[in-house]
């Protein structure tokens, strides 16, 4: 199918759902890049998966008595996220222990609950993988409002989560309520993963989290840019990957996510300044290396002695 | 009024003793060296004074008023392990992380911030190196970036905990150097090490701690052998004692 045909369809009344979901996508998308970022640098993947699991038995909830599935899965995703924070507070069981208990069992709550609805395994399959079709008009306000929340706190915030992420011991020392930071970025990871389980499922929602933040980590050093980047990512991800799964009739939420780790492969190869090729070709051809989006290091005056980064 | 009084300080950890009977006092324009084993308590005796950990018995007053995090006028400088060095952040935004919690919520770097962070890049001979990812430092440059950090809060009083540990002789030199400058511009310095050629080098005043205080004075009032196999539980043989004496 040509983009022109595509374009068609978005604004065909017929296909009314197609650009909500492309819309809800997108918004989806950037937000989760945004928070990913924070995810990668913290190496949080996991409880990124945790809540994605969590928040399943509230969906179910919300299925059976048909409610709001975001509403639904977000009062369970915040409850997991603050059971973990809390828990995770006593020393004798680990944090990803503790993370693995509540993931499988709210799962299976979940499991438990959607298998009380009759006909439920069409849905089940909805929510496991993701799907276009069936999304409400009100899921439209409530993603795209919780989507200017979760950025708004994010901006508000940035600086002490970035010295929450650097250094906890320092935060501490200045005085930064480290506890109620870490509950208030637990609950954004929460409510990014669950205005995109719509489109993208359950399974797959981890990877429009972590696969464009991880992706721009590769290509910047520097934290603004990053930022930028892994939800222009998700942003593009997201719109090609409806593009081609439905030029191709083939899952939305997977196409997505293929399109994601694609340009996640790519930027692993062939980012300017730490890619796989990039640093392979510059060794063969005895380049200097050089940043795009950086202006080139400065001698280090203060240690002449130091080798230049291009030897070390 | 002194900078740091502390009296009769015991703290435990994990139900056991930690540190008993504590009693140290700091004034401005010192520069004193904090030396024990490992698991002497000497990174335990900093957070207490931070209020970072919660103390059995007695009292810890920064500049008269019992600490609070936040809210003394301390700088601290953990050890380099605490911070996460592969975060993508410039060398002066690093430093300028240190002031997060006196710029306060919603607030962006102003001129004042961006003064202060300059003036600390300054000290460390950083300013060079000021864009620099702090993933790209060596470790004594990483050791300087977190003192700069320190320092961009302009505290009166300065804890460091093994800011030499892995540093070449020229870093050395030149963080003792600041050290020294920092406490002769009336300030209090307090550092833990494990360097007792460094600390003999750069302190005026050594205090010996193994969960209590053993000994606390200038090192050469500090000869009694005795006193070293105490705290370090070294035999008489031990080549410490030798530097010790040769010091
Ligand atoms: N969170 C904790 N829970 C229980 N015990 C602890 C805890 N942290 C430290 N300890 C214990 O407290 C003692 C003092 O630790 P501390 O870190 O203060 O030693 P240190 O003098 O800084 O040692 P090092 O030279 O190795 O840094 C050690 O015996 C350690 O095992
Ligand atoms: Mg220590």
């Amino acid at each position: 199918m040509s983009i022109t045909d595509f374009l068609a369809d978005l604004l065909n009344p017929d296909l009314a759902f197609l650009p909500k979901a492309l819309a809800i996508a997108i918004m989806s998308s950037i937000v989760c890049g945004v928070v990913g970022c924070y995810v990668v640098l913290r190496g949080m993947a996991f409880i990124g998966d945790a809540v994605a699991h969590a928040v399943f038995p509230g969906i179910a909830v919300a299925f059976v008595l048909q409610g709001s599935l975001v509403l639904g899965g977000a009062v369970a995703g915040v409850a997991t996220a603050l059971l973990i924070a809390i828990f995770a507070q006593n020393r004798r069981v680990k944090e990803d222990s503790i993370i693995g208990v509540f993931l499988v069992g709210a799962f299976a709550l979940g499991i438990v609950i959607i298998s009380q609805a009759p006909g439920y395994a069409g849905s089940l399959q909805q929510f496991l993988f993701g799907s276009i079709t069936g999304i409400p008009d009100r899921d439209l306000y409530v993603v795209g409002g919780a989507g200017l929340v979760i950025l708004g706190l994010v901006l508000a915030l940035h600086k002490e989560f970035v010295a929450v992420c650097l250094d906890r011991e320092m935060s501490r020392a200045m005085g930064l309520p480290v506890f109620w930071l870490d509950i208030v970025l637990y609950v954004l990871v929460t409510l990014a993963v669950v205005i995109s389980l719509q489109t993208i499922g359950t399974i797959l929602v981890l990877a429009l989290l972590i696969t464009p933040a991880a992706a721009a980590r590769l290509l910047t050093d520097r934290l603004g840019v990053m930022m930028l980047l892994a939800p222009m990512i998700g942003g593009t991800s997201a719109t090609v990957g409806l593009y081609l799964s439905w030029s191709y009739d083939t899952p939305v939420g997977g196409t997505i996510v293929l399109v994601a780790t694609t340009v996640f492969l790519t930027a692993w190869l062939l980012a300017p300044r730490h890619g796989l090729l990039t640093k392979r070709w510059r060794r063969a051809s005895g380049q200097e290396p050089h940043d795009l989006t950086r202006p080139p290091p400065l001698p280090d005056l203060a240690h002449p002695q130091d080798p230049s980064p291009a030897v070390r | 009024m002194r900078a740091l009084d502390i009296e009769g300080l015991d703290v435990d950890l994990g139900g056991r003793p930690v540190l008993r009977d504590i009693d140290l006092t700091l004034d401005r324009g010192q520069l004193v060296g904090l030396l024990g084993p490992n698991g002497a308590g000497k990174t335990t005796l900093l957070r207490a004074i931070l209020a970072l950990t919660r103390t059995r018995a007695g009292r810890v007053l920064v500049e008269g008023k019992p600490s609070r995090p936040g809210r003394s006028g301390i700088g601290y400088v953990p050890q380099r392990h605490e911070f996460t060095w592969d975060f993508p952040i410039s060398v002066e935004q690093a430093a300028m992380s240190g002031r997060t919690g006196r710029m306060g919520l919603l607030r962006r770097p102003g001129v004042t911030d961006w003064r202060a962070v300059g003036d600390a890049l300054d000290r460390v001979q950083l300013t060079e190196l000021r864009r620099r990812p702090v993933g790209e430092l060596s470790g004594g440059q990483r050791q300087r970036v977190l003192v700069a950090r320190a320092l961009a809060l302009a505290p009166r009083i300065l804890l460091l905990d093994e800011p030499f540990t892995g540093l070449d002789m020229p870093t050395q030199e030149l963080l003792g150097q600041l050290f020294t400058s920092l406490a002769a511009e009336d300030h209090a310095v307090l550092m833990t090490t494990h360097d007792l050629v460094a600390a003999v080098d750069t302190c005026t005043r050594l205090v010996l701690l193994n969960g209590r205080i053993i000994a606390d004075g200038h090192p050469a009032d500090l000869q009694d052998a005795e006193l070293w196999t105490r705290t370090f539980g070294v035999s008489e043989t031990s080549p410490l004692l030798k530097l010790v004496r040769a010091t």
